[in-house]
């Protein structure tokens, strides 16, 4: 595997992970560019328009997109967070040419009023369905409150009203506010020929003008609280968890992910033994994710709404021990084994490293390989995780509980 | 392209009647193990349904010589990801790890196999996650959606939710776990299938000191009662209405199985093809849409899914029908070129992964009784025609539809549909 770079006049930086003797390869353009920076009254566009990529380009019609890319066969979406848009391609690498031609198009979409009308239907489509899901839209209510003032507290999807409002000339804007040359990665990985990249951006990306671009940066001020979002025909009680971690240029980082491997992985971890292993809860669970200036943890726990004023305090308690005795080195071992065991199994098929590379690149110009990956993982010490546990107590938290509940007594929870 | 490596799966039939499948992948340095035992929600006792799904709970919580922590932490210990889950004919082990920890990991799981502890001081807390599972499919009106068309459209008892009904779960005893266990845990019928590094006389000694003293056991009898097509609304206050659609196919031995999957890839092979086309792209009702082709023994079916606001869900599963009821007047030969390609990629991607390898191969076993290569499903998808296609469609057109509506107010289907594509 061999790590290759570029970049174009315009600023359109080229990332790609040479596999030879992959079979397929990934590619994507990853845009800077995400709900948190959306004016408040556009809440939603970034990820709204990420739809409408798709929906004509300056030389096909939305049918056309369509029919391109599923005549080379390749496996094809997008995705949209609070940092960045990802619009993304799976081929064999004979269409490596074609794929990129085409997510290229993307970049540049007409925004058709008809197409945009009815693809506005389809997101509002969305956000419901999200909002008959667990848990209920609880994730962007705690997201909200955990982040104050902050741009990344901003929801992805928007709210019906705001995506409501927004029309074809805001769309425009945004897209010539954030879509320069300058302000994207074009990742691959896998089977990927590297000279023919270079030259297939040029041919498709080299005439766009670049431009200036900023994202504010912020330090993060959370807010913490309980906040209760009563469902009264859920049978469950869903509570989102939010507790500030180190950001993505953070060396801390490596310990923040073996932290929550510890306490909240799926299996064999603190919350597993603590909630699930004992039926307490249908699930329970840690993660924790970087952005450029935060890093955030996010606590999930499910469970009956009888259990679960019970499981409160039983949590406060498992987090109460964390951060008074720490975590053991057996722990942290096999934490590590474990992250160890799905980066070199994730490793095995080169396409799924295309959206860590990418996005990695994109937000924090880095890169590491996933042997560098691992070693940085080993290195971590007993004394780097308890250290990252008192720096960042998890009991220091946003909270929001989604269910049939509509009162609780959090006392110390 | 396609390894030719992916010609032959490797086979060994052990006196007890245990199968083991070997599919190479010497290219990976990782081996993924998935084991089928004949134990799934389909032999649930009448009033005890879920009783697999407790059962297999159980089995997990300690084997041999490991109790319910050490079991979790030498797997981990090793670097082994596992899962388990049921289907209505199975209950599936299913594992991934570096190649040269396999042997230990199918120690382990042989113990699962043979000596499950079943800790009677832990059925309680087995059940009470059990239960808040089954509870939790209530908050979600999809997946509810998907449960209760599954309950009405296959043959009885193999249409039951594979997680179980409540009041059943909370009726189980220690003792029904322990004969479910000792009754449906048997070699004969239970296939072990393994993809990726691997020397095969090793792996083949091995599992034979593992499991060759595993007793046979007779497979229990089950009389299978196939349902009629009905239509049921489900009242949920949803902002969506969730529309869960089923038709009988083809199974997967039948001569035109190939046939069956091609004109489902024609309705949702891609964003080009035509649920997507017709009732997202063109008039924008819903978010999600989508119809696949299943699989079980002697019997073939297609499931459409589709979620959309209460007052266009009358107008999407309009939509819906009509596309169902137009495949009969055929398929076009572009769209089965664009389908052609899709599967083309979608088989060489399949082979770059063990986990997906090795859970083919069993079910390929257990619907064949052998496997088929990815050399021989590549020749016939690339062998299908348009003819052929709607040679098929004419034969078998989508009818006899079972439909399920989840949500604020139900659906008029309209009553010439059901009439005029009644089986």
């Amino acid at each position: 595997m061999t790590c290759l770079k570029h970049t174009l006049p315009n600023g359109l930086q080229l990332i790609a992970e040479c596999y030879p003797d992959a079979y397929t390869l990934g590619m994507g353009f990853f845009v800077r560019a995400g709900s948190r920076d959306e004016p408040p009254e556009l809440a939603g566009v970034s990820h709204f328009l990420e739809h409408m990529a798709f929906k004509g380009t300056p030389t096909m019609t939305a049918e056309e997109v369509n029919l391109a890319f599923d005549r080379i066969g390749a496996a094809y979406n997008a995705f949209t967070g609070e940092d960045a848009t990802v619009y993304f391609a799976a081929v064999l690498p004979e269409f490596q040419e074609a794929a990129c031609r085409l997510l290229a198009e993307l970049m540049r979409p007409v925004l058709p009023p008809g197409e945009f009308d009815r693809e506005k239907q389809v997101i509002l489509e969305e956000i419901h369905m999200y909002l008959d899901e667990p848990p209920f839209g609880a994730d962007d209510l705690c997201r909200a409150k955990f982040f104050a003032d902050h741009p990344l507290g901003r929801s992805v999807l928007g709210s019906p009203a705001s995506v409501g409002a927004i029309n074809v000339e805001r769309m425009r804007a945004y897209h010539q506010g954030r879509y320069a040359p300058n302000n994207m990665v074009l990742a691959a990985a896998g089977r990927v020929d590297f000279d023919a990249l270079v030259r297939q951006a040029e041919a498709f990306c080299g005439a766009w003008e670049p431009w200036d671009v900023d994202r504010m940066l912020h330090p993060l001020e959370p807010a913490y609280g309980f906040h209760l979002a009563p469902k009264p025909s859920a049978t469950h009680e869903y509570l989102i968890q939010l507790s500030e971690g180190p950001s993505g240029y953070s060396e801390d980082r490596f310990a923040a992910h073996l932290s929550a491997a510890v306490v909240g992985d799926d299996s064999g971890s603190r919350l597993f033994w603590e909630f699930v292993d004992s039926g307490l809860a249908e699930s329970a669970s840690l993660g924790f994710s970087e952005h450029e200036d935060a890093g955030v943890f996010t606590l999930v726990l499910s469970c009956a709404e009888e259990l679960f004023s019970d499981n409160l305090k039983r949590l406060r308690n498992l987090i109460c021990r964390l951060e008074s005795d720490g975590i053991t080195e057996e722990e942290l071992q096999r934490a590590k084994r474990k992250i160890f065991t799905r980066t070199v199994l994730a490793g095995e098929r080169p396409r799924n490293r295309l959206f860590s590379l990418g996005l990695r690149w994109l937000l924090f110009q880095s890169y590491q390989s996933v042997q560098e990956k691992l070693r940085l993982l080993e290195a971590v010490t007993l004394e780097d995780v308890n250290r990252l546990i008192q720096r960042y107590p998890l009991s220091c938290h946003a909270s929001v509980a989604a269910g049939p509940l509509e009162a609780i007594s959090t006392a110390g929870a | 392209m396609i390894s030719s490596a992916n010609h032959n799966t490797l086979v060994h039939r052990y006196p007890n009647g245990l199968i083991l499948l070997g599919e190479p992948m010497p290219w990976v340095e990782s081996a993924a193990f998935t084991i089928a035992v004949p134990a799934g929600s389909g032999w649930d006792p009448d009033d005890r349904s879920g009783l697999a799904s407790v059962t297999c709970e159980m089995c997990l919580r300690g084997a041999g010589d490991r109790d319910n922590r050490r079991f979790i932490s030498d797997l981990e210990s090793l670097g082994v990801e596992w899962s388990e889950s049921i289907s209505a004919f199975h209950m599936r082990f299913s594992g991934s790890c570096a190649a040269d920890v396999l042997p230990q990991a199918l120690q382990i799981f042989a113990d699962v196999l043979c000596r499950a502890r079943l800790p009677q001081d832990e059925l309680e807390n087995a059940r009470q996650g059990l239960l808040q599972d089954i509870l939790s499919v209530e908050d979600d009106p999809a997946d509810l959606a998907r449960r209760e068309l599954r309950r009405r459209f296959f043959p009885i008892p193999f249409n039951r939710p594979n997680e179980g009904e409540a009041d059943h779960v909370r009726a189980i005893t220690w003792a029904e776990v322990r004969d479910h266990y000792e009754r449906h845990f048997r070699p004969n019928g239970t296939i072990l299938g393994v993809a990726g590094k691997f020397d095969w006389d090793r792996l083949r000694s091995q599992v034979g000191d593992l499991l060759a003293d595993w007793p046979s056991r007779g497979a229990p009898p089950v009389a299978e009662k196939p349902q009629t097509a009905v239509v049921a609304h489900i009242h949920y206050p949803s902002q969506q209405t969730h529309i869960a659609l089923a038709y009988p196919s083809v199974d997967y031995d039948h001569p035109q199985y190939f046939e069956a999957v091609g004109a489902v890839g024609i309705l949702s092979g891609g964003m080009s093809a035509r649920l997507f086309t017709e009732i997202r792209d063109k008039r924008g009702l819903c978010y999600s849409i989508h119809a696949s082709h299943r699989v079980r023994p002697r019997m073939g079916a297609v499931l459409c899914y589709s979620g959309t606001t209460a007052e266009r869900a009358q107008e999407t599963l309009n939509v819906l029908i009509r596309e169902l009821i137009r495949l009969k007047d055929g398929v076009l030969e572009e769209e089965l070129d664009r389908l052609k390609s899709q599967y083309r990629t979608g088989l060489v991607m399949h082979q770059e992964s063990t986990a997906a390898r090795s859970a083919a191969v069993v079910t390929d076993w257990h619907l064949l009784g052998r496997t088929r290569s990815l050399t021989e499903i590549d020749q016939r998808i690339r062998g299908l025609t348009t003819d052929a296609l709607n040679r098929f469609l004419q034969e078998n057109p989508p009818r006899s539809f079972t439909i399920v509506t989840v949500g604020p107010q139900p659906l008029e289907v309209p009553r010439d549909v059901l009439e005029a594509h009644a089986a």
